[in-house]
């Protein structure tokens, strides 16, 4: 069953149209790579997702309930808006770790936040924030940097800084991670220490939508590709399909340029 | 001729009260003013805007001294009536109210390039997050805009300690009043000149906070 349906997105800046009617699912455990060169539309799709940017038209749905309808005023209260948000997480290309905390206290921070706001918080404060602090732990293992959780940002290595990203969007048990070209600020030997882990999320069937220009990657570790051009959805199927025999010309001729090269 | 130096020497630090005291009640008033004036620069509320521009566009585009002149004297003009109060507080209280506003405008831009320099996307990786747009600001944004603005603040309050000199042209006894004043009283000049050795202190001093608070906040960049 799709756990995410995008239907008949649209989004202008000023006059200029960067989404033009796009409209996709995404099932429950699958991983959907959105491939197309800059400019394409693609980061203003994965930021319409995540309530970075309103679409101007179109419906977002996730495990069938509209999350997003622009047909329907936009009234709704902050807390409404922050509890439809904790469907995505969000992993940037410029990572956005907060330079003030530590890796640990990165993963952290928002679920130590929301458990405020847990009515059983204030007899519990000691065991939920033990609780969080294990899982905090645990995810950044799970990252390969148990021996990195009291760094600083900027005391990472670029790679390192992106796997504290994934574990910080993975605190809050999202059902769809996005990725925003995960590897684009990364140095070629940094970017596979990135894309093993997402291919170890995949592997373990976590939801994901990953904007990225790597397209062996997108081929081993997506089940479904959509290629974007111009605002549009040109083409959309099975990766490998997609990859290795694409329909349309212009999908072609993208994909040209990264096999020559 | 040592019990003249002494004497000079409690002197200028009673005057030294009175320098600290609109020095102090300066940064207590002017730093949350400023940073209010500062939201209202950024606010997307175009006459609001504007109206902040103006305001610090006239308190930073004229002298101090002249502010001084007119917050002290147009009120008993215009109103026929001393609204500061008679006598040595009321002179004092026209200084801190002319320093704060004239402070805030300067602070004020200091803050808002603070804020602006914090990159969007740590307001929007504290959003995705479920942030709340308070918790953003005092959990993420705050810390590395007070980082930001150290260096340009400690320029601004080093600047206020010696601008207090000022005052004395509505008849505040500040440090440098109390200088001048052994001219005329005792025909001595040296006083005047010896104000600095207490400037360079209170600077001095200073200048060894702010130094603390960069090396504090050195352990993020």
């Amino acid at each position: 069953m799709a756990i995410l349906e995008v239907k008949n997105i649209e989004k202008h800046f000023g006059s200029t149209k960067v989404l033009k009617d796009v409209s996709f699912s995404l099932d429950e455990g699958n991983t959907l790579a959105i491939i197309g060169s800059s400019g394409s539309g693609k980061t203003t799709l994965l930021r319409c997702l995540n309530f970075l940017e309103t679409p101007d038209h179109g419906t977002i749905s996730v495990h069938g309930s509209t999350i997003f309808d622009a047909a329907l005023p936009a009234s709704e209260n902050e807390k409404d808006l922050r509890r439809k948000r904790l469907h995505f997480g969000m992993v940037f290309q410029s990572f956005n770790l907060f330079p003030q905390y530590t890796a640990l206290e990165n993963v952290m921070l928002a679920e130590q936040l929301l458990a405020k706001e847990r009515p059983d918080f204030k007899q519990n404060k000691k065991q939920i924030y033990a609780e969080i602090e294990e899982h905090g732990k645990a995810l950044l293992t799970q990252m390969g940097l148990a021996d990195r959780m009291d760094h600083y940002p900027h005391q990472l290595s670029g790679g390192q800084q992106q796997r504290v990203a994934i574990a910080r969007a993975l605190a809050l048990q999202p059902d769809i991670l996005c990725f925003d070209e995960p590897t684009s600020a990364l140095d070629p030997e940094l970017t596979g220490e990135v894309l093993k882990v997402i291919r170890g999320l995949a592997e373990n069937k976590t939801t994901m939508v990953i904007v990225t220009h790597e397209m062996t990657f997108a081929r081993d570790v997506a089940d479904q590709i959509i290629f974007m051009d111009g605002g549009v959805v040109v083409e959309q199927g099975d990766a490998k399909q997609v990859i290795d025999n694409p329909q349309e010309e212009r999908t072609r001729q993208f994909l040209s340029r990264y096999t020559q090269g | 001729m040592p019990e003249m130096f002494w004497s000079v020497n409690q002197s200028l630090l009673v005057a030294l009260v009175d320098t600290f005291k609109i020095f102090a009640c300066t940064l207590i008033f002017a730093i949350p003013l400023g940073l209010v004036l500062s939201f209202g620069s950024m606010s997307k509320i175009r006459p609001l805007k504007y109206t902040i521009d103006l305001i610090v566009w006239v308190f930073r585009g004229t002298p101090l001294m002249l502010q001084l002149f007119v917050v002290f004297y147009i009120p008993g003009i215009l109103l026929h009536n001393n609204i500061w109060g008679s006598g040595t507080d009321g002179r004092m209280l026209a200084t801190i109210v002319a320093f704060s506003l004239n402070y805030a405008c300067y602070f004020s831009v200091i803050f808002r390039g603070g804020i602006e320099g914090v990159p969007a996307g740590q307001r929007e990786a504290g959003e995705v997050l479920g942030m709340t747009k308070s918790q953003i600001f005092f959990k993420i944004t705050l810390l590395q805009m007070v980082k930001r603005v150290v260096p340009p603040m400690s320029n601004e309050i080093i600047t206020l300690v010696k601008d207090t000199s000022l005052a004395r042209v509505i008849g505040v006894v500040e440090l440098t009043h109390a200088g001048y004043a052994y001219i005329k009283a005792a025909g001595i000049i040296w006083p005047l000149f010896y104000t600095a050795v207490f400037y360079l202190l209170f600077v001095g001093i200073l200048t060894l906070l702010f130094n603390y608070i960069e090396r504090r906040l050195s352990y993020f960049r």
